[in-house]
């Protein structure tokens, strides 16, 4: 057992002991919660177990001499709940860190705002104060100020500097100026005894600010804590067989070249490689968007992501050669990364024209007023134009509403994968869907299942329950209703059919040659499947990939919306005209490989068009790199959601209808945000030239237009009800 | 106005607690699971709960 230490899955703490993570999805209560607590705590060989419900993973303290990772999944499983070895990414702790940072900053930010404002008020209100207790009031706030502005100051300060050092400028330069000068200002007219101090401001702008900050960063680390939740749940492990026939369990990426790997029946194929030994079907459905299975035997190439259907088999690990798909799939990624050009935020965009211009306003107004009468009179009213002109609302205007966008798309089961995908989705006038996954459910169904006599879909039924072929699966689900019959003997022959003894006559399903069907019988349309029994006449089942539920309503609106819709299959031509038929899309084409799904893409963007690309299979994966904005569905392959800017869970296509009328009332939002902050700018700033901005009414406004912005944002939850019913 | 002497003080010390209770109770991870903290509060007997058990960690160990 001493190999578990070893394991990346496992990290070592004091005492010999060992701790884990493993994530449990299906964990949703208290009761879960106390289940899997107390179900693990029980165990010999578990120090503790403590569940976090927010992340959906429990991470065990456990003895590594007396169980191993193995048991640990085995015995969450035992108590009702299946479970995934989790390996956080190397960059976890630094997010974490960040937020831990940032929620300091805010903490300290708001306990100085509020106290250094417990003598403001006083010191405004004023009417019965004398000089000596106005002195004192300054000079406790200027030391509650100091404390604030050192700490809470500091991710803006970092990130001025660096800006500054690269010979730009952001949002953060202004900000850092107003902060840093109104300070010492501030101290300077504490010293001459004077009325108005603005040290409140300054704390009170950066309180503002980190919300935003905050906001925003918890969004961005929640998205990217839902996307490696997904690729964690997907990511096989890979059993190793080692020199002297022991088998290891280790990551893929970590298997070596040359390794030879077991793959069990019904498992996924960690890596790419060629059988070396066992014949069975794999579904490569998720990787190539070919819905029927292909029979992979000695020599075989089979690739990473694809499913073993009927029998074990073993692997020998290819290197990421050039001869790869998934190497030719990257490559290709990389490439359409290349040519979608650097996507620039609204906020930024408007940061880049703002923060030159807050600048320029302010030395304008130092130097007027000195001209006019003096530089201390400069100096205060230019103070006071930078921290009327500081960005609160404008900082809060955008992370407001994505987070409020965020949680709204998370309710419908959407997670967001990329901080300007909503964005950049909000301009799209095409959509192009893939077929098979994608407009299809990418799982077969039994065609007319009424038009069979129900004794030989009972048989058939009854056979196919043996085999994990999506034919078979789709056999067993129609015939499911009634009662099937007992085979003995039952053997399932990769790459032909089953076969089985029902009171000693032999039953076949499979291929036609597999019951000896001659292939002028019938012309083949589709996939299909023949029963024969006994010397009975062999029956024929026919299938077709059903249409993703909501698929027609969501086209119908999108057509409604004026938007382009396109179909770009990797299927057979005749396959992608019938679904096109069947859900009115105009515009089609079938038999397309990765590139020409670029090309086709490339040739919407020569036109002018912004595509929205919708695709699951690994062989979409470049597509939705190279598309303008990108959706996958959860049950794609794990490239593709890595690929993708959105991610949508559950059936139903109308999630894509859902969340482009969110995006769009996301940017109007947005813009109606950046309105009212500007707005109240245009009437704030002359007030500060021309030094009628006290500091009293500095605070009223700062908060004021901060409060006015976020409520403005929340609409964006009211107005759910509606919709939905829509 | 001698009452703001010792007021000020006190009203600065409170203040300072509070922050100072927030950020210890974010570095002991309370912040960490929020929704399961909120779920927690139904589990029925809690006399060996993980924090409990960590505390006298060195006692069973």
């Amino acid at each position: 057992m001493s190999e578990a230490v070893l394991n990346p899955y496992i990290r070592p703490v004091e005492g010999g002991l060992a701790e884990a993570e493993l994530l449990v999805p299906s964990m949703h209560c208290a009761a879960c919660i106390a289940r899997i607590e107390k179900g693990l705590g029980g165990e010999a060989g578990i120090d503790r177990a403590r569940a976090n419900l927010t992340t959906h993973r429990v991470s065990v303290r456990f003895n590594p001499k007396a169980l191993d990772l193995d048991g640990l999944v085995g015995k969450l499983g035992a108590l009702g709940f299946p479970a995934t070895p989790f390996r956080a990414a190397v960059d976890k702790a630094g997010t974490d860190r960040e937020a831990r940072r940032l929620l300091i900053a805010l903490a300290v930010a708001g306990f100085a705002t509020m106290n250094i404002m417990l003598f403001s008020v006083s010191v405004w209100d004023g009417s019965e104060m004398d000089m000596g207790t106005r002195g004192l009031f300054h000079w406790v706030s200027a030391l509650i100020a100091l404390l604030g502005i050192s700490v809470a100051g500091q991710p803006f300060f970092r990130s001025a500097w660096e800006v500054l050092r690269t010979g730009h400028t952001n949002m953060d330069v202004p900000i850092s100026l107003a902060v840093i000068l109104s300070y010492f200002a501030s101290i300077g007219e504490a010293m001459r005894g004077a009325e108005h101090v603005y040290f409140d401001a300054g704390v009170m702008l950066l309180f503002f600010l980190l919300i935003g900050r905050y906001l925003d960063h918890r969004m961005r680390a929640k998205a990217s804590d839902a996307a490696q939740n997904l690729l964690a749940l997907k990511a096989v492990p890979a059993t190793v067989i080692e020199a002297d026939g022991t088998h290891r369990t280790m990551p893929a990426d970590e298997v070596e070249k040359g390794a030879l790997v077991l793959v069990a029946t019904g498992m996924r194929v960690p890596v790419d490689g060629v059988v070396e030994d066992g014949t069975s079907d794999i579904d490569a459905s998720l990787v190539t968007g070919e819905t029927m299975p292909v029979t992979a035997g000695k020599g075989t190439k089979v690739f990473a992501g694809t499913l073993n259907l009927n029998a074990p088999i073993k692997v020998r690990v290819e290197g990421r050669g050039e001869s790869t798909l998934l190497a030719e799939i990257v490559r290709l990624m990389e490439a359409a990364e290349q040519g979608r050009g650097r996507f620039v935020r609204l906020a930024d965009r408007l940061a880049r024209l703002y923060a030159p211009v807050v600048h320029v306003l302010a030395a304008i107004t130092f130097l007027t007023w000195w001209g006019l009468l003096d530089a201390h009179t400069g100096l205060m009213r230019a103070i006071a134009v930078l921290i009327i002109t500081c960005p609160c609302a404008l900082g809060l205007a955008v992370p407001v509403v994505q987070v409020v966008a965020a949680g709204r798309l998370l309710m419908a089961g959407v997670l967001i994968k990329a901080a300007d995908g909503l964005e950049r989705l909000a301009t799209i006038d095409t959509v192009v869907f893939d077929k098979t996954g994608t407009l299809t459910m990418g799982e077969l169904t039994l065609l007319d299942p009424t038009a069979i006599a129900s004794a030989d879909l009972a048989f058939a039924g009854g056979l196919a329950a043996a085999s994990r072929h999506p034919l078979a699966v789709a056999v067993n689900k129609a015939a499911s209703k009634g009662r099937m019959p007992m085979f003995d003997d039952v053997r399932e022959i990769p790459g032909a059919g089953i076969v089985g003894f029902h009171q000693g006559s032999e039953v076949r399903l499979g291929s036609r040659k597999h019951v000896g069907v001659g292939d002028d019988a019938l012309p083949a349309t589709g996939p299909e499947l023949w029963l024969k029994r006994g010397d009975a006449a062999p029956v024929h089942f026919a299938f077709a990939d059903d249409i993703r539920p909501g698929a027609a309503e969501a086209i119908a609106t999108l057509k409604a919306q004026g938007i382009h819709v396109m179909l770009l299959s990797g299927d057979r031509a005749e396959v992608a005209e019938k679904v096109a038929g069947e859900l009115g899309i105009a515009d089609w084409r079938g038999g397309c490989h990765p590139d020409d799904k670029i090309a086709a893409l490339e040739e919407l963007k020569a036109k002018g068009a912004q595509v929205l690309m919708v695709g699951d299979g690994l062989n979409d994966a470049p597509a939705l790199r190279a598309a303008h904005v990108s959706i996958s569905p959860a049950s794609g392959s794990d490239v593709t959601q890595t690929a993708a800017d959105f991610v949508f869970q559950g059936k139903s296509l109308k999630a894509v209808t859902l969340l482009l009328s969110i995006a769009k009332r996301t940017k109007r939002l947005t813009l109606e945000n950046f309105g009212l902050a500007i707005g109240y700018n245009v009437i704030a700033v002359p007030l500060a030239v021309l030094g009628h901005v006290t500091p009293m009414v500095a605070a009223i406004a700062m908060s004021g237009s901060s409060i006015v912005v976020v409520a403005n944002a929340l609409r964006l939850r009211r107005a759910k009800a509606g919709e939905e019913a829509a | 106005m001698s009452a703001l002497l010792f007021l000020i003080p006190i009203a600065l010390f409170l203040g300072g607690l509070g922050l100072a209770a927030f950020l210890w109770s974010m570095k002991s991870g309370q912040f960490d699971d929020l929704d399961g903290a909120a779920e927690r509060i139904l589990i029925d007997d809690e006399e060996d709960a993980p924090e409990g058990k960590d505390s006298d960690q060195s006692a069973t160990r």
